[in-house]
Formats: C-alpha cells, structure tokens, sequence
C-alpha cells in the first residue's frame, strides 16, 4: 500500500497506476480468507479428484480381480479384505472413486447443459416457449424423483449411459428453474437489449450477454446439483438398479458386503467393512457442501451477522 | 365467491390437472417398451401364437387411447391389471393381480411412514422453534452442524451406522424387520424400531432446518419488531403475533417432508427387508415387471402430490390476510 495523502486530488486519483491483480492472485487472496471447514473441503474434494484420475497407480489390484479367499479379513495383503467373491476391497474403492464420481460428474454437467440452456432461452423468449417448458417442468416435477427414475429405468434397461440420461433429465428440471429466475432479472437489463437491437443472435446474448451476470448463482447449484445426483446414483446403484457389476461402485458395494456388518461384535474390523464406501460418499457430499456454503456467503456478500 | 374459496378451487382444479399429467406419464411406460417385449417376458421358446395372445390380453391390438381411459378407470376401481411375472412361454399364466401384490404391502409401508411421523414431527418442530429463538447459541450451533452432517449422508449410510451401533454391537432392536398381518401391534413397533429411526433421523434434519428458516423470516418482519417495541413479551409475540402467520410456513414444511418420507422409504425398506410397497417397487424395476412398477410408481406419484396439495390449502386456510377479503 502506497502512502494516501491528505488532501484529495482528483488529479491524483486519475493519475494513480491502478494495479490491476490478475485471476490467480485473487483466487490466492480469496484462499487465504477462506475459513476452515471450506479448506477441509477442498482438500478433501483434491484428495478425491487425484485419487480418481490416479485410479491404476494407486490400487494394488485390478478392480475385478478375484482372489481365491472371499471375505479375507483385514491385512498387509488385502488392506480392507476382500468381499463376496474374494476381490480386494481397497482398490474397488479407489476405482469407486473413478466410476461413482466420474459418472456424478458427467451426468451433473449434462443436467446442467440441458437445464441451462433451455432455461436461458425461455427466459428470454417469453412466449409459448417459456409456457411449454415450464409447464412441462412443473409436471416432470410432480412425481417423486427416485420413483420416476425407477420407473424410467424399468422401461429403458440399466445401462451407465441410460442412468446418466434419466438422472440428467430429471434433475435439469431444478436447474432450469433456477436458471429462469435468477436470467428473468438479468433480461431486462438495458445492455441485453442493446445486444439484441444491434442484431446478436439468441445463441450470443446467451452466451455473452447473460450467462457472465447469472454466473455465481449456477456455480454454487453446480455444487449442490452434484450432491444430490451423486447421492441419487449412489441409492439407486444400492437398490442394485444403477451401476451394474463388476464395474466398481460405491453404492452397489455397500449392498454386496451388507451381511459383514453382523459379524461385528466378533470381529469390529470386518463389521464396518461395508461401511467404508458409504463413508466415503458421505465424506465427498459434506465437503462439497462446505465449500459451496463458503462460496455463496462470498458471493452473496453477506457479511458476518 | 369468498377469496378463499376461489384460491382453494383454483388449487384443487390444479392438482386434478397435475394427476392427470403424472397418470398419462406412467401409463406411456407401457408404450415406451422395445416391440419384442412379448418375447422378452415369455421366453425364447414362445411361440408367435402366446405372444400374439399375450399381447391382446394386454390389450396393445386396441388404441392407446382406448387403452388409457380403461387404465384409468381400472386404476379408480382398485385394478391395476396383471403382473409380468408368472408367465412362460408355453401360455400358461400363473401371473397374480397387481393389486393382490401391493395391497398388504401398502398397509405395512403406511404404518412404518406414520410411525416416522408421529417420532420425527413434533421433535423437529420443537427444535426449529427453539433454535430459531436461541438463534446464534451455542445449542442452535452444534444442532445446526448436526443436522447439516445427517443431510449429506446417504440414507443407507445412516441405517447401516443404526444397524452396526444397536443390532450388531449392542444387540437392543432386530436388524430385519420382517413382519407380517399376524405380527401383533407391540411386536410390529418393536421390529420396525431402527427403520423408522432411520427415516426419523434423515427427515429430522430436513423438516427443523425448514422451520427454522421459516420462523426466523417471520420473526424478522417489521410487525413482530413492532409489537416488540409495544412492549409485549417474548410468550406474547410468539403466541398471539408469530403463530397465526407461521402455521402456512410450517404445515408446508411438515406436508413437504411427508412427501419426501415417500422417497426415502424405498431405501430403507431395501435395507431392513422391510415388506413394504419400496422394496416391491425395487423387485419389480429389477425384473422389468412394468404393471407392477406402475402401480407403485401411481401410489408413490398421488400420496406425493395429495400431500403437496394438502399442504398449500392448509397455507391458504390459515392465511390471516385472505381471511378478510378488502
């Protein structure tokens, strides 16, 4: 910090060298401000992302690898023992990170595409447009989700790309919401409406013009978006209805080794053994929701009561 | 007309409009089926003779939107037609009533859902109102972090974590809960301890946060500040100023996380064994039984939509302003 005089001078002020910071130091200072279940977060959602990229190295086995002692208990060999048909249950984990998380983020991303996109143009185009799709909205939202993803799913076939799609649809229906609302004050903006008048096309005001101001809202429904599909895939994955076998996958893994849990009173190592990979959702959806907490307090400036 | 009767009749014709939708969707399931369907479910064996048979029985010869109006009004008088399973391919159909399927289950799935009600209501309203009173307390602290925690956890994570701490370990409550129509009453609570705590403790959570909210809100607005001013006492502005208004809020809250009990029993079920209507469901998705599916998949859409709509007329009943039309 320079020296402020005591006068003002307006000269001064006009002639002074603004030091423009650039994006990494601002993200740097907004870091060091962070609180503390934010930084938890982060680290946690790091730890995560490296693992899942990281999925051959890390694992000491392949994720369909059998081994000949199903049920193995805990040991140097099998970190967290093997399930049902003897594969290790350590590195299923690792690659549950990759399938269940990457399939979360894929299907969030989609919903995101679809919902946004049409909710930015009903938005504003405010005709049969917006009718048609909110109205459809508002029905496809009267039926319970996890009930209409089962029924979808009994009809189409439990395959990863039909589970991405059906959960994909169905939750764009909360992100075109929210993209409706929040864009319907940003449309009657002067400068949208300079953009149109100057003859950008509907795809450019989109993108240029609206998608900038409407931003932070989204980033932070991106995160709870992800919560909830991730939770969602999870479930319908333990109802043995999502992901399918052997491809690894948290939920599904839960279901598998169910039955451990009553052998813990002889062996407690062995009883939370299923355990594990529901923690390790639980732990992924907590930090997810502590940063974005942190980001919407950020970007809502609220301050402090 | 009375303001009130009309919003109420605007909302009832709404809801009628919604029913509609959500049938017409779970009917189209059937026609959303690939065409070798017949064969799919009878078998390879079959011959072109059963599955043409099946497929009239089925009724796929006629319109669909014969078909549709039939559905619908089979639906009304209790028949929800025949499941999938049961069938072979030689024609002989030991296929059961759907109805038949569902009925017992349905029964069992209502009481371990009022069950979770009559625990999980009066709790979380308490802790919403004295949250919202002791707001920023050490106690409104360490129940808000609690229940942000319970709501990222997967549901069955939460049954799993019940099942380990007092079925396994400390063996107080059975860990299936296997009843059946003869389980007398005590024994039926008993069995169905843990899921209904563990749909008590997922539903907690949601349900006081909201009160929370929405007593906060209200106890910001200016009136409230006002008779703070006038000088009435805290018992005072809560009975006489903040109820009266905060009954919508609260009977929205209450109706909403009703309707999310629908939801949320599917897992629980799954993992107590629980012979309810989810499990049913789950079963059927598994197999492609689709009359089945549908039949569940209508009872889950209109208990859901009937609660909703029960919650906004109870919001619109206890709305001060519309009770005296200017």
């Amino acid at each position: 910090m320079t020296e402020k005089p005591n006068t003002y001078s307006a000269l001064s002020e006009v002639g002074a060298i603004r030091e423009n910071r650039t994006i990494f130091a601002n993200i740097k200072i907004s870091l060091l401000k962070s609180p503390l279940t934010a930084r938890f977060g982060m680290v946690v959602i790091l730890i995560y992302a490296v693992v899942a990229i990281f999925a051959p190295l890390i694992a000491p086995y392949g994720e369909a690898e059998v081994f000949p002692i199903p049920y193995a208990p805990w040991s140097s060999e099998f970190i967290f023992g093997t399930d049902q048909i003897g594969r290790d249950i350590f590195s299923r984990m690792v690659y549950g990170a990759r399938n269940t998380v990457g399939i979360a983020v894929a299907t969030t991303l989609l919903a995101f595409l679809i919902g946004g996109s049409l909710g930015l143009a009903a938005a504003i185009n405010r005709s049969y447009l917006d009718l048609v799709f909110s109205r459809t909205v508002d029905v496809l939202m009267a039926i319970p989700q996890l009930i209409f993803a089962l029924v979808l799913l009994s009809i189409f076939g439990s395959t990863v790309i039909n589970l991405i799609m059906i959960i994909a649809i169905l939750d764009s229906t909360r992100v075109f919401r929210l993209t409706r609302a929040v864009s319907l004050n940003v449309v009657v903006m002067d400068y949208v409406e300079a953009a149109r008048l100057r003859g950008e096309g509907l795809g450019w005001v989109m993108r240029k013009e609206i998608l900038p101001n409407i931003l932070p809202p989204l980033i932070a429904e991106f995160g709870l978006r992800f919560c909830f599909v991730f939770l969602s895939i999870a479930a319908l994955s333990f109802l043995g209805v999502g992901i399918q076998p052997p491809t690894a996958d948290w939920g599904s893994m839960v279901r598998e080794n169910a039955s451990l849990i009553q052998f813990a009173k002889y062996d407690l190592k062995a009883g939370i053994t299923p355990l594990l990979p529901a923690a390790a959702i639980a732990l992924l959806t907590v930090a997810v929701n502590f940063v974005v907490d942190w980001f919407l307090h950020k970007t809502s400036g609220i301050r402090d009561e | 007309m009375h303001s009130i009767v009309k919003t109420i009749l605007e909302r009832l014709g709404l809801g009628v409009l919604t029913l509609f939708a959500v049938s017409i969707i779970i009917f189209s399931a059937i026609e959303m089926l690939p065409g070798d369907f017949g064969e799919a479910i009878l078998g390879q064996r079959a011959t072109p003779e059963t599955v043409a048979a099946f497929r009239r029985q089925l009724g796929l010869d006629q319109h669909p939107f014969v078909r549709y109006i039939q559905w619908v009004l089979g639906a009304i008088q209790g028949d929800l037609g025949t499941s999938f399973s049961g069938r072979n391919a030689s024609g002989v159909d030991r296929s059961r009533e759907v109805v038949g399927l569902i009925a017992p289950r349905l029964w069992n799935t209502m009481f371990l859902a009022s069950m979770t009600a009559i625990i999980a209501v009066p709790i979380s309203l308490a802790l919403g109102i004295t949250t919202a009173l002791f707001r920023n307390s050490v106690f409104d602290r360490s129940v808000n972090t609690a229940t942000l925690t319970t709501i990222s956890f997967p549901e069955f994570f939460v049954a799993y974590i019940l099942i380990l701490l007092m079925a396994s370990l400390y063996p107080v409550f059975p860990s299936l809960a296997n009843v059946d129509a003869d389980t007398l009453i005590g024994e039926r609570v008993y069995r169905t301890a843990l899921p209904a705590l563990t749909l008590t403790l997922v539903i907690v959570a949601h349900m006081m946060r909201m009160t929370r909210a929405a007593i906060i809100n209200l106890l910001a607005s200016p009136y409230i500040q006002m008779a703070r001013l006038s000088g009435a006492s805290q018992l005072e502005i809560i009975i006489k100023h903040a109820l009266p208004n905060a009954w919508a809020p609260i009977a929205t809250v209450i109706a909403f996380n009703l309707a999310y009990l629908v939801v949320g029993v599917v897992v629980v079920e799954v993992v107590f064994v629980y012979p309810g209507i989810g499990q049913l469901m789950v079963d059927a998705v598994r197999t492609r039984d689709i009359p089945v599916v549908q039949g569940c998949a209508l009872i889950f859409a209109v208990t859901y939509i009937l609660l909703n709509l029960i919650a906004d007329i109870i919001g619109i009943i206890t709305n001060p302003r519309l009770l005296h039309p200017k």
